[in-house]
């Protein structure tokens, strides 16, 4: 899990907090700096916790390949302060449920289950729901109450609070039900103190464009004044669910390094390095420990601080590991993309493609671009730009985003497009590591690399755009000479025969069909 | 039989312009029918087709010609305009009504055939008299009338109601207008061996009150500015139907010289016309010679004047001496007189002593 990857990361930092605080745990560090999950503020909040669950509910159908249904309901408990309320929370799913005996701890425990392999994951903020349920808790003192099922015959209910200073669940209620109707999901209920009426409108886009992104899932959204916002799956066909990989040895940090060598059953370096790091064979890894001066029968676990530091920068000095491949990565796909885009923005014309693979600083990438044109999307000066990263809608920040660069730096009046018209641009990048500039996570990086890739990917789908938007001019032509035509030879044919004395006026119709026909030719 | 008196091209004209209007929406028409495009072919009416013809002395279209068409989707709105615009005519000169330019941009959009604006309606018109062959006023569409006549002439109208009656021109003493009705009119009679046409009202007056037409015998016409075409064919009948010498008197400045040269030789906007001209007519005054020999009172000619004397100076229709030294005298003196100018010496001296002069030099 490239979250695990991540929430250590954090965990590198709070070993170095341990020293100057003294005892603080995981829970406790994130209820000291929420603001890096996306918790900063009322409205921020309640948003970050409805997309973290519908998130994991996602996830959780697609690792069982099946169609994801997902029902979350928002509703009004009573004011809290003048500017913000208490809500329920309500996320309902049917993935894979959540084995019992690792419920408490899900819920329950913050940087709980990580895996020490890589592959393309939703999560954003990599903590998961759990940072939502401990934020409710904080804001409200409120249990939050987990229901999960694998489909099999018993369905568990648990009632649980974190420990904060611990980071460890207190269950305070637990129950086990006959599962008769083979349910099966997680439901997710808690309370949290937010401001919704600022949030809505982000909101309302992050389903609009999750619904984009997933136009296999049933979405259905009631918020507090009991407004229903459905959104309907319009295939059964799901993307190629990711291949977990192992870590490519040019992305690699130190604290991944000791993380892998904490945990290796491997004695020596050549079988460490063959068996923790993605497209590394014999040959290269001996290749590698030649270049590097290190000793094959050397034991990882033996290695000293500054040796696995230097490890780490040879690593990245070597020039002859393979690149990743992409088999860990699960684009949406051109078919997917296209259905997606016609359902959310119902255009009169899109084009997708999809990139080859490519990699930035050892961690592979692909870049799926949409442009869609004319239909229901508005007309307003500017392009509607909708940017996404592993599948999730990016809604804060657009303006730093590389995306709007690239958009903002092509000649698109190469390709007849002008701005005011009514156009959406949507860029998807998906990779085991989306280059994120800040912490917040909202905005993609502008590496070369990236840059590149969209842009190729943009000058790709405008040209099918100028195709369409030629031949429709073409089209328009032609319809606007026919109505010429058929408009006034009959009025020639009138005055004629006014001006010629002539009783009856020319047959015409023959007339009018050559030029038809002609003018059918030409489209 | 008085009417007989004079060769009359007054009904011919008119069985000529509905015969071409006719025949034109005839020729559209089977083509149509036959299933064909229609097309008219016209000559060209742009300036590389436009060329001075010293034979006829004026402005003629050259051999270059535009085809419109109704295949082609740019000609078809003008063509349809154009058929419209000649069963219109056909529809005022059968019913014997006139119209104006103005009128006609108007009562196309009762037939759903709406002109952009007057431009592209007076376009049109040109068009159909380029492809007749024939001016406006012969299908019945008048300019505003300002111009006037004043003199011993019996007409005989044509117009509907007024048919078989006669007038003499003397008969209002601020002349009668040259409008439709009185281009359309049959000569009867005049007493006449003269015409005078006057570029202003103020002048033009003053003849008629210093009694001119009586003194030298002559039918005064104001031209009020550039004359409009149908004073221009006027001034035409009276020369060749009455064969009246026809004299000209306009300001002292390059304008009026030109004023009197579009009565002679015709102006490059109507080189597809014919007979609008009197190539015999002379243009006796105010010449930059009598400025001179006059001591009248004088205005210095500014830019625009200088400007278009050079232009007039290149201008074929001035190659003549007289015209080639009046342009090189105004260059030299750089000074334009009015025709009032004379008023300093009396009321009366244009009329006197000016006039009888310049009568006898330019006969």
């Amino acid at each position: 899990m490239s979250r695990a990857y991540r929430k250590k990361d954090v965990g590198g930092r709070l070993k170095v907090a341990q020293v100057t605080f003294e005892e603080i745990s995981a829970s406790d560090f994130f209820y000291r700096n929420r603001d890096i999950a996306g918790f900063t503020n009322p409205s921020r909040a309640i948003f970050a916790a409805i997309r973290e669950l519908v998130e994991n509910s996602l996830d959780a159908a697609e690792s069982l390949k099946i169609p994801p249904d997902i029902y979350v309901r928002l509703s009004f408990e009573g004011e809290a302060s003048k500017e913000t309320q208490i809500y329920k929370l309500r996320v309902e799913d049917n993935g894979i449920g959540v084995p019992p005996r690792h419920i408490p701890s899900a819920f329950g425990q913050v940087l709980f289950g990580s895996k020490y392999k890589l592959k393309q994951q939703r999560g954003t903020f990599g903590l998961g729901g759990k940072m939502a349920i401990l934020y409710g808790q904080i804001t409200t003192h409120q249990p939050a109450s987990i229901i999960s099922s694998n489909g099999m015959s018993r369905i568990y209910m648990y009632k649980l609070m974190i420990d904060i200073q611990k980071n460890r669940p207190l269950i305070l209620d637990r129950k086990v039900l006959l599962n008769k109707e083979q349910w099966r999901g997680t439901i997710v209920e808690f309370c949290l103190e937010g401001d919704y009426l600022r949030a809505m409108p982000k909101i309302l886009d992050y389903f609009k464009q999750t619904a984009m992104v997933n136009p296999y899932a049933n979405l259905t959204f009631v918020d507090p004044k009991g407004r229903l916002y459905k959104f309907t799956r319009v295939t059964e066909h799901m993307p190629e669910p990711p291949k977990e990989t192992l870590p490519h040895p040019y992305g690699v940090d130190v604290e991944l390094l000791q993380r892998l060598i904490h945990i290796t059953p491997y004695k020596n370096m050549l079988e460490f390095l063959i068996n923790h790091f993605h497209r590394v064979g014999e040959k290269t890894a001996q290749k590698f420990l030649d270049f590097s001066n290190i000793s094959p029968s050397r034991n990882p676990k033996k290695l000293s601080h500054e040796e696995i530091v230097r490890l780490m920068h040879m690593l990245k000095k070597f020039k002859e590991f393979l690149p990743p491949d992409a088999s860990c990565l699960s684009p949406l796909g051109e078919e997917l993309l296209k259905v997606g885009v016609v359902k959310e923005l119902k255009p009169e014309f899109v084009a997708v493609h999809q990139r080859r693979p490519a990699t930035y600083a050892g961690h592979p990438f692909i870049i799926e671009v949409g442009i869609a044109y004319g239909g229901e999307i508005p007309k307003k000066g500017a392009f509607l730009i909708y940017r996404f990263a592993n599948r999730i809608p990016l809604l804060y920040d657009e303006a730093s985003d590389v995306s709007v660069r690239v958009i903002n730096d092509m000649n698109w009046r190469r390709y007849k497009v002008a701005s005011d018209m009514p156009i959406a641009i949507l860029v998807h990048i998906c990779s085991t590591k989306v280059p994120y500039k800040t912490v917040g996570k909202e905005f993609i990086a502008d590496r070369p690399e990236v840059r590149r890739e969209i842009g190729n990917g943009l000058r790709e789908t405008a040209r099918q755009l100028q195709h369409f938007l030629t031949r429709r001019e073409h089209v328009d032509r032609e319809r606007k000479r026919l109505g010429v035509f058929s408009k006034y030879l009959p009025k020639i044919a009138q005055f004629s025969t006014s001006l010629a004395g002539k009783k009856k006026p020319p047959d015409i119709e023959k007339l009018l069909r050559s030029v038809k026909k002609f003018g059918e030719e030409e489209v | 039989m008085e009417k007989k008196k004079f060769k009359s091209t007054v009904i011919e004209r008119r069985k000529e312009a509905l015969e071409n209007l006719e025949s034109l929406g005839i020729k559209i028409y089977d083509q149509l029918d036959k299933g064909f495009f229609p097309s008219v072919e016209m000559p060209s009416r742009s300036l590389e087709n436009i060329h001075y013809d010293p034979l006829l002395r004026q402005f003629i279209l050259g051999d270059r010609k535009v085809r419109r068409s109704a295949r082609n989707i740019r000609h078809l709105k003008p063509f349809t305009q154009l058929v419209w615009a000649a069963a219109f005519s056909h529809e005022l000169t059968s019913q014997r009504k006139t119209s104006t330019l103005r009128d006609v941009y108007y009562s196309a959009q009762a037939y759903e055939m709406t002109f952009t604006d007057q431009q592209e309606s007076n376009n049109i018109i040109t068009d159909l008299e380029t492809v007749l062959g024939l001016s406006r006023e012969d299908f019945n569409i008048f300019p505003e009338e300002r111009s006037a006549v004043f003199g011993d002439l019996t007409i005989e109208y044509t117009v509907p109601g007024y048919e078989g009656r006669t007038l003499n021109l003397t008969s209002h003493p601020d002349g009668v207008l040259i409008g439709p009705a009185l281009t359309s009119s049959e000569f009867v009679k005049t007493t006449a061996d003269k015409v005078i046409a006057i570029e202003k009202g103020g002048l033009f007056t003053r003849f008629i009150e210093e009694n001119v037409h009586k003194k030298f015998n002559a039918i005064l016409v104001l031209t009020a500015g550039q004359s409009p075409r149908a004073t221009r064919h006027f001034i035409r009948r009276l020369n060749s139907e009455l064969n009246l010498p026809v004299y000209i008197f306009t300001d002292g400045d390059p304008w009026g010289m030109h004023i009197a040269m579009v009565i002679i030789s015709g102006s490059a906007n109507a080189a597809h016309l014919r007979e609008l001209n009197t190539p015999d007519a002379k243009w006796s005054g105010v010449w930059a010679t009598d400025i001179v020999n006059y001591k009248l009172p004088t205005d210095p000619l500014d830019d625009v004047d200088i400007k278009r004397l050079y232009e007039l100076q290149r201008d074929p229709r001035y190659k003549d001496p007289l015209w080639q030294r009046e342009i090189k005298t105004f260059m030299k003196i750089k000074k334009k007189a009015e025709q009032e100018a004379f008023s300093r010496y009396g009321l009366t001296y244009i009329v006197d002593e000016y006039l009888p002069a310049k009568l006898e030099e330019t006969k």
